[in-house]
């Protein structure tokens, strides 16, 4: 008797693809052959309209990339144009930077397991994870008065001196969320269910991890003891003391592991970045880059000539091209920026770590079922405003 | 006289207007898809804080065949505009429509060849929510309109 | 410069002397501006090299220079997980010529390389799959080169369904 492969449609609308992400997937039966994703239907143009733009002006377009992450892009994209312009940032700062890059990958790591374990079955944990959320937006909210698309980083430093009672609110934070973490492992970790829906499933082996350019947590979770946090260390990340957690299983349940322990070991860097929090300056010293500050643009004729030229001209930058990778929730997260010495970006490339990943699907769904597919979209975590732009 | 006199007890009398509205506007049924930015604030409202529930609405349907509200959460791209449309045409009628955020409404921030400037173009839209994104309580407010909204429908006007 | 790459410099320039148009350094990161014939086989020295071990493909983009002759700049960004470093490799490349895909070395490479064809037109000589992958179906030109114009809508004034916005291309 002959037979045919079935050509199945998931998505651009489908419950489970967070978002718009379309995969043709071939089956036999309920055997997937191939899995081809169709990605785009998020393209913004991000890139384009960067190039259009002064290059302070960029910081708003990449909160909206990986919207559950925005300060980490907000990091790179300034820790790239620090580079360029060879501006040092003041450690306080930087100190207020990790901490804040670390709530987010606790952020973005919460909707994840919220997102995540809701496509595989287990409704209570969305709601769990977006009540802790909730938590880190309010943080969000206190130093920057917007609850996602804080735009809180300047290149050279912060947009404002961090609240006098940020301390105390992240410090809630560090003594609620352990004990939440817990609750998460015992509703999962131990779970039949959840174990057999993730070990074993959408593997991945190490050699084809590095041929297709997985990173962060989906690297992790192969056995590599790869953080660019530890290994390029940037933003002061080498005065802090953790750990990176790598698990051998190259299937969904290491990697819900690996992100699990990285929550608990963001509460440790916080927790150091809180009790080492140095005083000073949190801009840099760089007239005609960074905005005067607004007592003194109010009160004194250079100061607002300052604030007027960089507002309305921008500033020019050297000419030469730099590339700044960091670790965000998702992966390396880089921008590469290309300037001619005029005040708009000639190139803003970012390379977006979850369009790396979908790049991946296709040997992590193979063989395996269909409902399967599910269990893997969920585990490598994508946002599709990065995978678009 | 009057004829509220001639009336036993027990007996409510409203019209038909009023008693569809009242039934369509207190369980209104959205699409449970999300484009961008704004998707994650609408999970935020249905999610534990703010608990969209206590308005009716927690019925989320994956289906456009089972959902009667369409919340446009995002920007829509060029590429995305003709499956949006697509997906409103499958809705079952009366439908409506909330354009959530400043990209859905207007292109926001991002004025270019990939965005479609404003989700008004392809849908008729009943209700614009501002914001960038909207915070939930926004987006509520925003469903408290159209329920107003739907309150002063007529059943015969919605029915062509 | 940091002395993995400095290692890098000498061992790339003894081997491919030749194949290497030019050097250069900007903020502690190595760029080598490379012939297209002689692409393929510097990717795969350095990805195999025993000393180097550059195996990781970070990033593959383009950038556009409308002005040169060869406006087309392919760059491969690669990562040595034993020296902690990065390597910028460029190639350049008339309109129309076709660059050697490094699909076969990463497969990664293959997927950046669509999305390069998409936004700057570069084709990719033995892709297996050279297609679109970002913009809509349908779509025409490539909007990350200069010359395509961001096509922006100007604000509107009026409320008048009769007078549509101007769209500036």
């Amino acid at each position: 008797m002959e037979t045919r492969s079935m050509t199945l449609n998931m998505g651009p609308q489908h419950p489970a693809t967070h978002g718009v992400l379309r995969i043709q997937l071939e089956l036999e039966g309920e055997t997937v052959l191939k899995a081809y994703p169709i990605i785009g239907y998020l393209h913004t143009g991000i890139e384009k309209t960067a190039e259009s733009k002064h290059y302070r002006k960029v910081i708003p377009l990449t909160d909206r990339m990986d919207y559950l992450a925005p300060m980490s892009n907000n990091l790179g994209y300034c820790l790239a144009m620090e580079k360029l312009l060879e501006i040092e940032v003041p450690e306080k700062a930087q100190w207020a930077r990790v901490c804040l890059t670390e709530l987010t990958r606790i952020n973005s790591h919460l909707v994840w397991v919220g997102t995540h374990a809701l496509d595989i079955g287990a409704m209570s944990m969305m709601l769990y994870g977006f009540r802790e959320r909730e938590k880190i937006l309010g943080i969000y909210e206190l130093v920057s008065g917007q609850r996602m698309m804080s735009t809180y980083f300047r290149i050279g430093g912060l947009a404002e001196d961090i609240p006098p009672d940020f301390d105390t609110r992240v410090r809630e934070i560090l003594d609620l969320f352990p004990s939440r973490y817990d609750e998460y492992e015992d509703l999962l970790t131990n779970n039949p269910i959840w174990r057999n829906r993730t070990i074993g499933v959408a593997k991945i082996s190490p050699e084809d991890a590095l041929s297709s350019g997985l990173t962060g947590p989906l690297l992790r979770a192969c056995g590599f003891k790869h953080d660019l946090r530890k290994a390029n260390p940037y933003s002061s990340y080498d005065k802090f003391d953790f750990d990176i957690p790598t698990n051998d299983g190259c299937d969904v349940y290491a990697r819900y592991l690996v992100r699990l322990e990285e929550m608990r070991q963001s509460l440790r860097i916080i927790r150091q970045a809180l009790d080492g929090m140095p005083e000073g300056p949190f801009v840099a010293d760089a007239p005609g880059i960074v905005l005067p500050p607004k007592e003194r643009v109010l009160s004194e004729m250079e100061a607002l000539i300052f604030h007027f030229k960089i507002i309305t001209e921008g500033f020019c930058p050297p000419e030469g091209e730099v590339y700044q990778g960091i670790e965000s929730p998702k992966g390396e997260i880089g921008f590469y920026i290309v300037s001619d010495g005029s005040p708009y970006p000639y190139r803003m490339r970012v390379r977006p770590p979850s369009f790396v990943h979908v790049g991946a699907l296709d040997k992590m769904c193979r063989g395996g079922l269909l409902a399967d597919v599910i269990a893997a979209i969920g585990s490598i975590d994508i946002v599709l405003g990065e995978v678009d732009r | 006289m009057g004829l509220e006199e001639k009336i036993p007890e027990g007996i409510l009398l409203t019209t038909v207007d009023k008693m569809t509205n009242w039934a369509r506007k207190s369980s209104l049924w959205p699409l449970g898809f999300g484009l961008a930015c704004c998707a994650i604030e609408m999970m935020s409202t249905y999610g534990p804080r703010f608990d969209l529930a206590r308005f009716g609405m927690e019925v989320m349907r994956p289906s456009p065949r089972q959902a009667d509200l369409m919340i446009v959460s995002g920007r829509v791209s060029n590429k995305m505009a003709p499956v949006l449309k697509r997906l409103y045409g499958q809705m079952p009628n009366p439908k409506w429509v909330i354009s959530m955020g400043a990209c859905a409404s207007t292109g926001g921030v991002f004025n270019n060849y990939a965005i479609l400037q404003g989700v008004d173009k392809i849908l008729p839209v009943d209700i614009y929510v501002p914001g960038c994104p909207p915070r939930p309580e926004q987006l509520i407010e925003g469903i408290v309109k159209l329920q107003e909204k739907i309150k002063s429908e007529s059943v015969r006007r919605k029915k062509k | 410069m940091i002395e993995s790459l400095e290692r890098t410099e000498a061992r790339l320039g003894d081997k491919f002397g030749g194949g290497i148009l030019e050097v250069s350094h900007f903020r502690d990161e190595l760029t080598f501006l490379i012939a297209k014939e002689s692409l393929i086989d510097i990717l795969i020295f350095l990805k195999e090299d025993a000393e180097l071990k550059y195996i990781f493909l970070t990033d593959l983009t383009a950038t556009d220079w409308p002005d040169r002759e060869e406006r087309h700049e392919v760059v491969y960004l690669l990562y040595s997980f034993e020296s902690h470093s990065y390597v910028r490799i460029k190639v350049r490349a008339k309109e129309g010529v076709k660059v050697p895909t490094a699909s076969g070395i990463w497969d990664v490479a293959g997927w950046f390389e669509r999305e390069v064809y998409d936004l700057f037109g570069v084709e990719f000589e033995g892709h297996p799959d050279m297609t679109r992958i970002l913009t809509a179906d349908g779509f025409e030109g490539h909007p990350l080169r200069k010359d395509f114009p961001l096509t922006y809508e100007k604000p509107q004034f009026s409320h008048s369904v009769d007078e549509p916005p101007e769209v500036v291309k």
